[in-house]
């Protein structure tokens, strides 16, 4: 195929896919309007301008592919401003949004979208089903970070617009970048292989000293502050098991090739109980067991000052293995022979893998990433982790699933209130197992 | 109880400043149960460089350095997290933490695990920045009041060689390493607790192996050339430039060719592309827990604002 036809069919692609949604014609012409329908170019959304959003630009703009960013979203003035300046210094013509083009507000998201070929949806993850599920309404191509979501409704939401996206034939890739890591794919290959068996358990960790948090500020509203201190408030992050140690348990769910059938565990508050660290808990240690009886145990907490890690180990019947993201992978035999290893030196960055990867398959005009039913069911894994250790009841995927409780807050608005409050003393609720009910 | 802890303190920090030259000391951190010992390093003069090394290894030139202290070991996690975790540094001192000490300007949380499941305590801490290892010594200063500060490349080498002018302080011969260092052919991939090995003849551990040091010097290949005129006095290739600084002694990833009293490392923007947030971390390189620090103390004391002048350098945000 020569470069006129490859242009032709992806500038197909991209049209068919966006003209197969309902109600987008709108959308369509707005977009066409702003932008030449014969441009070879890949215009490029951002949805959420914090430090992460930014890196994903960054790593979007840094693909071979013809991309330009054309619009960017997000709730705060001062995060897009940040934002924009470094892009556009960095970038300089493959930035080109005016200001008209660089939304704020919690509506932000769908101007943006509207603009775009490819949407990178970065925000605090309690957002990620209302974006998701309207990128694919308006049939744009996504790369969204990990957790897609916190909890049973908005998972939901996620499987539902995931498989619309795949009959759209829209390229969805999720930022579990491990999955786009050499270690993890080398040493995955050889263990679906059979170099060490069937597995049968499992570890994985997250121990770490814990992630930045943020001062309340006067004249915050309390839909600001918690939005801030996004980390520490699960409507928003969904606890650390769901927004780090997802990695983690996605691995567990990757070498089972399945999802676990229940979940149960035990977790609390040890280190963060002051009023700076909203409700979530700063533990977890869950089992999670598989259909065919394997049970892979996961553990992480946020403690200063005590031992960490963050890998995975599993047994199988011929055999184990280690990884982690520092890229090892290792294999042995039952006697302790080394069966393979991969190289830990000279590896490429697994986030500029994912970019490079998605933005290949859409020059093409290809249909190759939909990661987002297997980025829900991990997520998923690790949000019933934490409905197992607030409620210190098993928990069963099945059940879980159809749980009705979203966290979201029924309205968006600074003046708004979320649905978790602080007491008078500016403490939040936290869960205590044995009393509190999650499903 | 407090008020003689104070006086205790306070006694102990006057003799340090009491002591000749020449002698080693423990430094107590002030307000913790944390002590860490420096060794005495003599004024001298030595050759830089090697004839056998790499080109930027040479030419051998002359260097005159004035008297300094250095730490015995490696900077371990005990005595860095104090630094890095507020939380922690209040629950282990014996009273408030000072505001001076309170003041100094922390590292963001590491997003991953920066000991990469190889061991804490006694062990080395590790990937951390030129920029983030100052401003340890920083806070060190505020909790001591005692000016610490990185080696320049010039002295880590003078202290490492210790009156030797072999490839390594013990001599020539590579095969006797495992001696004195951890490195790939018999770390097992991993740290290990500082001082289990052979110390050099100036009592200095682990200077080879284990983790390589951050050096204050920018790393300027070629800079041994503009030295070699004379004698360079106190010689350091001031850094401005966010990339790339000199790292030292070789880490328990590196072959003993790495190791050499001369071997230079120059750090590699590469060790940050598992950060993926923009502006990447000032703070950490999650792609180099091979890399650490050691402290050096000079004997002749900079004035105040020249100490500030050191600690307080404008940070380069790094895309």
């Amino acid at each position: 195929m020569n470069s006129e036809d490859l242009r032709d069919k992806r500038r197909e692609f991209l049209k068919s896919s966006a003209l197969i949604a309902g109600g987008v014609l709108l959308n369509q012409f707005a977009f066409a309007g702003g932008h030449s329908s014969t441009d070879d170019t890949i215009k490029i959304a951002l949805i959420g301008c914090g430090d992460r959003g930014t890196g994903a630009a960054f790593q979007a703009l840094s693909t071979t592919a013809n991309v330009k960013l054309v619009a960017m979203a997000d709730a705060f003035q001062d995060r897009m401003d940040n934002s924009y300046k470094v892009l556009s210094d960095k970038f300089k013509e493959k930035v080109d949004v005016p200001k008209e083009r660089r939304f704020i507000g919690f509506d932000a998201y769908q101007k943006a979208i509207a603009l775009a070929d490819v949407v990178l949806l970065v925000t605090p993850p309690g957002f990620r089903p209302m974006h998701f599920e309207e990128a694919v309404k308006q049939g744009k191509h996504v790369f969204m970070e990990k957790p897609v979501a916190v909890d049973a409704p908005g998972i939901r939401r996620v499987l539902a617009a995931a498989e619309i996206a795949k009959q759209k034939k829209l390229n969805v890739v999720v930022g579990l970048q491990r999955r786009y890591q050499a270690n993890y794919r080398e040493t995955m290959k050889r263990i679906q292989d059979g170099a060490i068996g069937d597995i049968y358990s499992g570890q994985v960790y997250w121990n770490s000293g814990g992630v930045w948090v943020k001062k309340r500020q006067p004249q915050q509203t309390e839909m600001e502050y918690q939005m801030r201190n996004w980390y520490y408030f699960n409507w928003l992050c969904g606890d650390h098991i769901v927004e780090q140690h997802v990695h983690n348990i996605d691995i567990a769910n990757w070498i089972k090739g399945s999802y676990p059938v229940s979940v149960q565990g035990t977790g609390s508050r040890a280190w963060r109980t002051g009023k700076d660290y909203g409700e979530i808990y700063d533990n977890h240690a869950v089992e999670l067991t598989y259909a065919d009886g394997a049970v892979i145990y996961s553990q992480c907490r946020h403690f200063e000052g005590t031992e960490n890690r963050v890998d995975e180990s599993f047994q199988g019947t011929k055999g184990r293995t280690y990884l982690s993201a520092g890229n090892h992978g290792v294999l042995w035999d039952h006697k302790g022979n080394e069966i393979f290893s991969h190289p830990t030196k000279g590896n490429k960055n697994p986030y500029q893998t994912e970019h490079d990867e998605l933005f290949a398959a859409i020059a093409k005009g290809e249909f190759k990433f939909s990661d987002a039913e297997r980025g829900a069911k991990s997520c998923f894994t690790a949000i019933i982790g934490r409905y197992a250790t607030y409620s210190g009841q098993t928990i069963k995927w099945d059940e879980a699933l159809k749980a009705e409780n979203s966290l979201f807050p029924d309205q968006l608005s600074w003046t708004a209130n979320p649905k978790l409050m602080p007491d008078a003393n500016g403490l939040y609720p936290v869960p205590t197992p044995g009393k509190t009910k999650v499903i | 109880m407090k008020i003689k802890t104070l006086l205790t303190t306070q006694l102990l920090i006057i003799s340090c400043w009491s002591f000749a030259q020449e002698k080693s000391y423990t430094q107590q951190i002030e307000g913790t149960k944390l002590t860490f010992t420096m060794q005495a390093v003599p004024a001298g003069e030595f050759l830089m460089g090697s004839k056998k090394g790499k080109a930027d290894e040479q030419p051998l030139h002359k260097v005159k350095l004035d008297a300094f202290w250095m730490g015995t070991f490696e900077v371990t996690w005990d005595l860095y997290e104090p630094f890095l975790y507020k939380d922690y540094e209040t629950a282990h001192s014996t009273g408030p933490v000072p505001a001076n000490v309170d003041a100094v300007t922390r590292p963001t949380k590491p997003y991953l695990d920066m000991t990469f499941g190889m061991g804490k305590e006694n062990h080395p801490a590790l990937a951390m920045t030129h920029y983030n290892a100052i401003q340890y010594c920083k806070w060190l200063y505020a909790r001591t009041g005692v000016f610490y500060r990185l080696p320049t490349e010039a002295e880590w080498e003078y202290a490492c060689r210790a009156g030797s002018t072999t490839e390594y302080a013990f001599g020539d011969d590579a095969a006797t390493l495992s001696d004195y260092a951890w490195s790939k052919e018999n770390s097992g991939g991993k740290t290990h607790p500082v001082g289990q090995k052979k110390p050099n003849q100036w009592g200095l551990f682990d200077l080879y192996g284990n983790v390589g040091e951050w050096t204050y010097d920018q790393y300027v290949p070629d800079f041994y050339a503009a030295q070699q005129s004379g004698t360079a006095y106190n010689p350091v290739a001031a850094p401005a430039k966010l990339y790339a600084h000199v790292i030292r002694g070789g880490s328990y990833e590196d072959a003993s060719q790495e190791l050499r009293s001369a071997a230079r490392q120059a750090s590699d923007p590469v060790w940050k592309q598992l950060d993926p947030q923009i502006p990447k971390s000032n703070w950490w390189f999650p792609e180099a827990p091979f890399i650490g620090m050691r402290l050096v103390r000079p004997v002749k004391t900079p004035s105040k604002a020249e100490i500030l002048a050191y600690y307080d350098q404008p940070v380069i945000a790094d895309y």
